[in-house]
């Protein structure tokens, strides 16, 4: 019995089409990663598996149960976590658990063992109402929250947004450690660095799946040789890039730019040669260049 | 003698007993490009509140494009433009009232709205969506759309406050085409985001820990200071050397 099955969904709003013909399936343990920016349908997809919202077509099953017809059995062995803070703000972080505990027919001792880790760095402050903490604070309540009732598969609807790097990689240490304990998650990002962090992803934009592999299948398909470049003026350097007509694409990297060619690379490196400091090097490609470059398919097919 | 857009000096807020900004000293040159950084609750808020004459410091200085955040802030005011991720534009009016709108705020005459309108709607190509309202269109145009309002009575500074989260990543490259281009112009670029990436597009950047300015320097020469292999490295040494 898998964990989560999605087979052939849609839905629409009025005339956006939110997802469109999404299937895929997670696998006992796995952490599995939808990767895709706002508007990309994962908000939607995780409201139709927390049986919070009905799709138009397709069905779906959360260990073993279908999403429409066993809703109830669903509600009981998932734990969600919304991308929006929605927990007691005027509750303390103590009054909040322990709601959570009781609505799920259970205590916060009986499963401390899962919480233990997460919950300690926050008790301290166990006495302070939860609207009053910080983001990295919040979060962490609410994966608490989540988790308190022991669900067999964990919903994370974003929980990393506009939180800073170093709050970023704590959490995904913490999912590590969940992950470990045997409970499958299923986790949004609009992070694709966060991809790499996932046993499997499916790449998703304009409430479509784009792919669906490994992080490190999807590097290897890229297929095409990727180029880094820099100069000292790199406004200019863009600009020309883009200007010379051997270029398939042109993106800003950190503190290289990427670039693919239908050209040999000499023949671009000539074209620059006006550019002071000039460094044009072989380059790997990553998720966000198979995102880029899928995107683009897609945009091109329509 | 360089033309400085923002200068501070031992720039302080306290609320109550917690220093939240903490004797902040930098300057910003005009035209830079300048990156604010910091973990969540470091104090960058704060600071750019009282850069952009919001919120009155507890203590110290600061000028921005000249003039003085405790008694000119009108001045601020109107030199300055300003875009979050929460800014928005007015979703139900059309992309040529919130452009009218914002002009007529920011004190322009009928002329330069009219002007600007036209300028804009080219320069974005969107002179076929001037009269949809702004609830129909995509999020990255929104974004594009609200930067140029933020910078549509020609401000010589413009702060962005995370203007790119949640936006996939062909929108936020196309929004970086945008900030440079400004910065070509010579408007100098404030700017604060939890995407290292982004992080080395800009000309320097300031890394906020606790309240107080940690790091300060080119991106190059902070990878070498803290002999590290991207930005992320850096931040991640400097935000989590506090605990």
């Amino acid at each position: 019995m898998l964990p989560i099955v999605v087979e052939n969904i849609h839905k629409s709003f009025g005339d956006v089409k939110a997802l469109q013909n999404i299937s895929f399936t997670v696998e006992e343990g796995e952490l599995f990663g939808l990767i895709g920016p706002d508007g990309a349908g994962k908000s939607t997809l995780f409201r139709i598996l927390a049986t919070l919202l009905l799709a138009d077509k397709g069905t779906a099953s959360v260990n073993g149960s279908d999403v429409v017809k066993d809703y109830r059995t669903i509600r009981s062995q998932v734990g969600y976590m919304p991308g929006r803070f929605s927990l007691y703000q005027d509750l303390t972080i103590e009054e909040n658990l322990n709601f959570f505990a009781t609505i799920f027919n259970t205590t916060v001792e009986e499963n401390y063992d899962l919480i233990k880790e997460i919950y300690e760095q926050i008790e301290p402050f166990k006495k302070r109402p939860a609207g009053k903490l910080s983001g990295g604070m919040k979060q962490k309540l609410a994966l608490c929250c989540a988790l308190v009732h022991k669900p067999k598969v964990l919903f994370l609807d974003e929980p990393t947004t506009g939180v800073d790097p170093v709050s970023r990689k704590e959490f995904w240490e913490m999912l590590q450690r969940l992950k470990e304990k045997g409970i499958p998650i299923l986790v949004s990002t609009p992070y694709m660095d966060e991809a790499i962090l996932c046993d499997r992803v499916a790449l998703m934009q304009k409430g479509e799946i784009m792919m669906i592999n490994t992080p490190a299948a999807i590097v290897a398909d890229f297929g095409k040789p990727i180029w880094a470049a820099r100069a000292d003026n790199m406004y200019h350097l863009i600009r020309d890039i883009r200007a010379f007509e051997g270029t398939d694409s042109c993106y800003a990297f950190g503190e290289y730019l990427h670039v693919t060619l239908h050209q040999p690379v000499e023949e671009l490196k000539d074209h620059l040669k006006a550019h002071k400091g000039l460094i044009i090097t072989p380059a790997k490609a990553g998720i966000e260049d198979a995102f880029m470059q899928l995107m683009q398919e897609q945009n091109e097919a329509v | 003698m360089k033309n400085y857009a923002i200068v501070t000096k031992e720039l302080t807020k306290r609320f109550g007993d917690f220093i939240a900004t903490n004797a902040i000293t930098f300057e910003v040159e005009q035209g830079e490009i300048f990156g604010f950084l910091g973990a969540n609750g470091a104090g960058k808020t704060t600071a750019m509140r009282m850069l952009c004459g919001l919120l009155k410091p507890s203590s110290g200085e600061a000028k921005v494009a000249g003039f003085d955040v405790y008694t000119q802030t009108e001045k601020v005011k109107q030199s300055i433009g300003y875009m979050s991720q929460k800014f928005s534009l007015y979703e139900d009016l059309t992309v040529k009232e919130n452009i009218r709108f914002y002009g007529g705020i920011y004190g322009l005459s009928n002329q330069q709205i009219k002007d600007k309108t036209h300028a804009l709607l080219q320069q974005l190509n969107m002179e076929k969506e001037a009269g949809h309202l702004v609830s129909s269109l995509p999020l990255g145009w929104k974004q594009k759309l609200s930067f140029s309002i933020a910078v549509i009575h020609d401000p010589s500074i413009v702060f962005l406050d995370e203007p790119t989260g949640g936006v996939d990543p062909i929108t936020r490259r196309q929004f970086w085409d945008l900030i440079y281009e400004a910065a070509d112009r010579g408007v100098t670029i404030f700017v604060t985001t939890h995407y290292m990436d982004e992080a080395e597009y800009c000309n320097r950047i300031s890394i906020m820990v606790d309240g107080k300015i940690k790091a300060l320097d080119t991106p190059k020469k902070l990878k070498e200071q803290f002999n590290a292999d991207s930005m992320n490295d850096v931040f991640l040494q400097l935000a989590r050397a506090k605990s």
